[in-house]
């Protein structure tokens, strides 16, 4: 394997490597067969394994999502894609009503294990409509595991995670991340759910961040070193299940947090975050709490404009010092 | 067919009239909570179409699904234990009425939002082809389910990837309050839907048990042999309102009389009468239904309630319902 692998490639991937070991892992998706995916996050699939495991689908978001259910039910373990995070509205029964409830209702007397993939986020000018960050959505609903990883190697080891799953994942694949690299990890890589990794470490204040604001936080962690202010960087990795005692150890350490979402601010997996702090992490915290997330409006078109919208470097860095000097 | 099988449908047939009556009189007593949807009137379907069906094949209901759960091995003990909230419940009373699942016997479930359950049946046959097991997957629905995009997406990916699948329309020419005529662009809400697809829609008389069972192992032949999916709009008439709180006044008198005068379990009952099976025979099958029905309605008011620590079971395949560390 090449010394770098791109997060792109890390999503073929971290499936292939599934599909090697597990036959009953299936993957269905509209163009995802042989064009690969109108990102290429599933490129050279259907070279390796045929028409038999990767299936094109009709632009269908409820047949997609409810045949992946139903499959899963009886033996086996589908990936399902929906092309957008925005077009899950399209399938929000099954993602509500349908896949996290029917174990429960039934009184456990089946599991769904299926993972739904799917691009999420903004930054690349793609409009109102297929540039949301939706992880918020699928934090409203219990029953549902949510993974969203922001490196290469998180992703091929949360795939792995997510497939062998017996429980339903919704795996968030971030658009603004897909060219980034980073390198491989060996095989057999798996990247339990729900595990937050402290991937920077400093002692005045904690940034909580995920996906693509990771790298944002880390910039920003990098620019206030210079001005002595001492940053960890959380990379939550998943919001469920929710890692709050990774979070809750940093701010024993640095007493200070600040999230950093690319969701709306109304709604935010933030603020659910934010009030497990308030409860159990009272104690811990020499200031207020900041939260930097999307602004409530719809994604706007124009870089200048979208660039309002979505959390910068230059806002986190503003709030870390505004809590810094508190 | 001969009579021995036909009067062993027409016993399951009594046993589920008999079981959604009990549902109705423990419902008045205050017994069942929530809400009730009776298949009383639709037990030709469920009984023809299961017993036209392999042990292994796969069932999808709605939320008026008690007769396909009954159909496919659940108790009367177990769906009236449910309905009135007892450990002992078929779902260990987590679902309710709207739920009734069996899944050690494949039916895979009912489902309460109209038509989600099409595609699930859609991928039940998918994986059934991806195995090679020659398991089918049926999907029952009401007419009302027609008009939803769920129906014609499943539809086109069943067609499309040629799956053993059967879509069966209960139709008892009522979504809800409003006659589905009303609100529908073509006659026949489901068969007519059919061509659009590319696969085969008929129409049965859904009160005839021998005409359901002959029509749905016509189809599940076909789709076993890799002709893939059919749609059967089974004619029917419920003999209770929408819901528990539905008097259905808005049905004219006299098509409610012609239907009940239309009622299944007549229907069969002529049909063994016809073929030379005493009356007394028939009779004694009625009876074994109602000491069935009776000795549930007893186990179930006897059962327990859930334990309430259930209600934080089962979230996850752990059993545990923990979201966060």
């Amino acid at each position: 394997m090449a010394d770098v692998i791109t997060y792109r490639e890390a999503v073929a991937e971290g499936i292939a490597r599934e599909m090697r070991r597990d036959p009953s892992v299936v993957c269905l998706g509209e163009d995802i067969g042989e064009a690969g995916g109108v990102f290429k996050t599933t490129a050279g699939l259907h070279k390796e394994f045929g028409s038999e495991r990767v299936w094109d689908t009709p632009i269908s978001e409820q047949a997609i999502v409810g045949a992946a259910m139903g499959a899963a039910m009886t033996g086996m373990r589908p990936v399902a894609e929906i092309m957008f995070s925005d077009f899950l509205a399209c399938c929000w029964d099954y993602l509500a009503n349908e896949i996290p409830k029917v174990r429960y209702m039934t009184g456990g007397q089946v599991t769904v294990p299926l993972v739904v993939r799917t691009a999420n986020g903004g930054g690349l000018g793609f409009g109102a409509q297929h540039s949301q960050a939706t992880e918020n959505w699928a934090l409203t609903v219990p029953g549902l595991k949510i993974a969203a990883p922001s490196t290469p190697a998180d992703v091929i080891g949360m795939m792995a995670a997510a497939i062998r799953s017996d429980d339903p994942v919704v795996f968030f694949e971030h658009k603004g991340l897909l060219a980034t690299k980073g390198p491989p990890p060996p095989p057999d890589h798996v990247v339990e759910l729900g595990r937050a990794a402290v991937v920077r470490e400093g002692a005045d204040v904690t940034l909580v961040a995920l996906a693509s604001m990771v790298p944002v936080a880390l910039t920003a962690a990098e620019r206030l070193a210079a001005d002595g202010i001492g940053v960890e960087v959380v990379d939550l990795r998943c919001l469920v299940p929710l890692d709050m005692a990774t979070v809750l150890a940093s701010l024993g350490r640095t007493s200070r947090l600040v999230t950093v979402e690319e969701n709306p601010y109304q709604g935010g997996w933030g603020a659910t975050l934010v009030s497990v702090v308030a409860d159990e992490g009272f104690g811990l915290l020499d200031a207020p709490v900041r939260r930097v997330a999307g602004e409530c409006v719809p994604l706007p078109f124009a870089d200048a404009l979208e660039e309002q919208v979505i959390p910068t470097v230059d806002k986190v860095v503003a709030a870390v010092r505004s809590l810094a000097a508190y | 067919m001969d009579t021995g099988e036909l009067l062993a449908l027409y016993e399951q047939m009594a046993l589920i009239r008999r079981t959604e009556k009990a549902a109705h009189d423990l419902f008045l007593q205050g017994l069942v909570k929530g809400t009730t949807h009776l298949a009383a009137g639709h037990e030709a379907i469920a009984v023809g179409a299961s017993a036209a069906l392999r042990d292994d094949d796969y069932v999808f209901a709605t939320y008026r699904g008690h007769h396909h759960a009954l159909a496919r091995g659940a108790t009367p003990e177990e769906c009236l234990a449910e309905l009135m909230s007892r450990a002992t419940g078929l779902c260990g009373a987590k679902g309710g009425s709207m739920h009734l699942t069996k899944a050690a016997t494949n039916m895979l479930g009912s489902y309460a939002i109209v038509g989600a359950h099409l595609p699930m049946a859609v991928g039940a046959a998918w994986s059934a082809k991806l195995r090679g097991t020659g398991q089918l997957a049926v999907a029952f629905f009401g007419d009302g389910a027609t008009n939803i995009g769920a129906f014609h997406e499943a539809l086109n990916l069943a067609a499309v990837w040629k799956l053993p699948v059967l879509f069966v329309c209960e139709n008892n020419l009522y979504m809800e309050y409003t006659p589905i005529a009303d609100v529908t662009a073509v006659p026949r809400p489901a068969a007519d839907r059919a061509s659009a697809y590319g696969i085969p829609g008929e129409v049965v008389d859904g009160n005839d048990v021998v005409s359901v069972l002959e029509t749905v192992a016509r189809l599940a032949r076909r789709a076993r042999a890799g002709e893939g999916p059919a749609l059967l709009e089974a004619e029917t008439y419920r003999h209770f309102g929408h819901s528990r709180t539905d008097p259905a006044t808005y049905r004219p008198a006299e098509e409610v009389e012609r239907w009940l005068k239309h009622d299944p379990l007549d229907i069969a009952r002529g049909r063994l009468v016809e073929a030379g099976v005493p009356e007394e025979t028939v009779a004694e099958a009625d009876d074994r239904a109602r000491t069935v029905v009776q000795r549930a309605v007893e186990a179930a008011r006897n059962a327990p309630s859930p334990d309430p620590r259930e209600a934080f079971t089962d979230v996850w395949a752990d059993g545990g319902a923990a979201w966060r560390t």
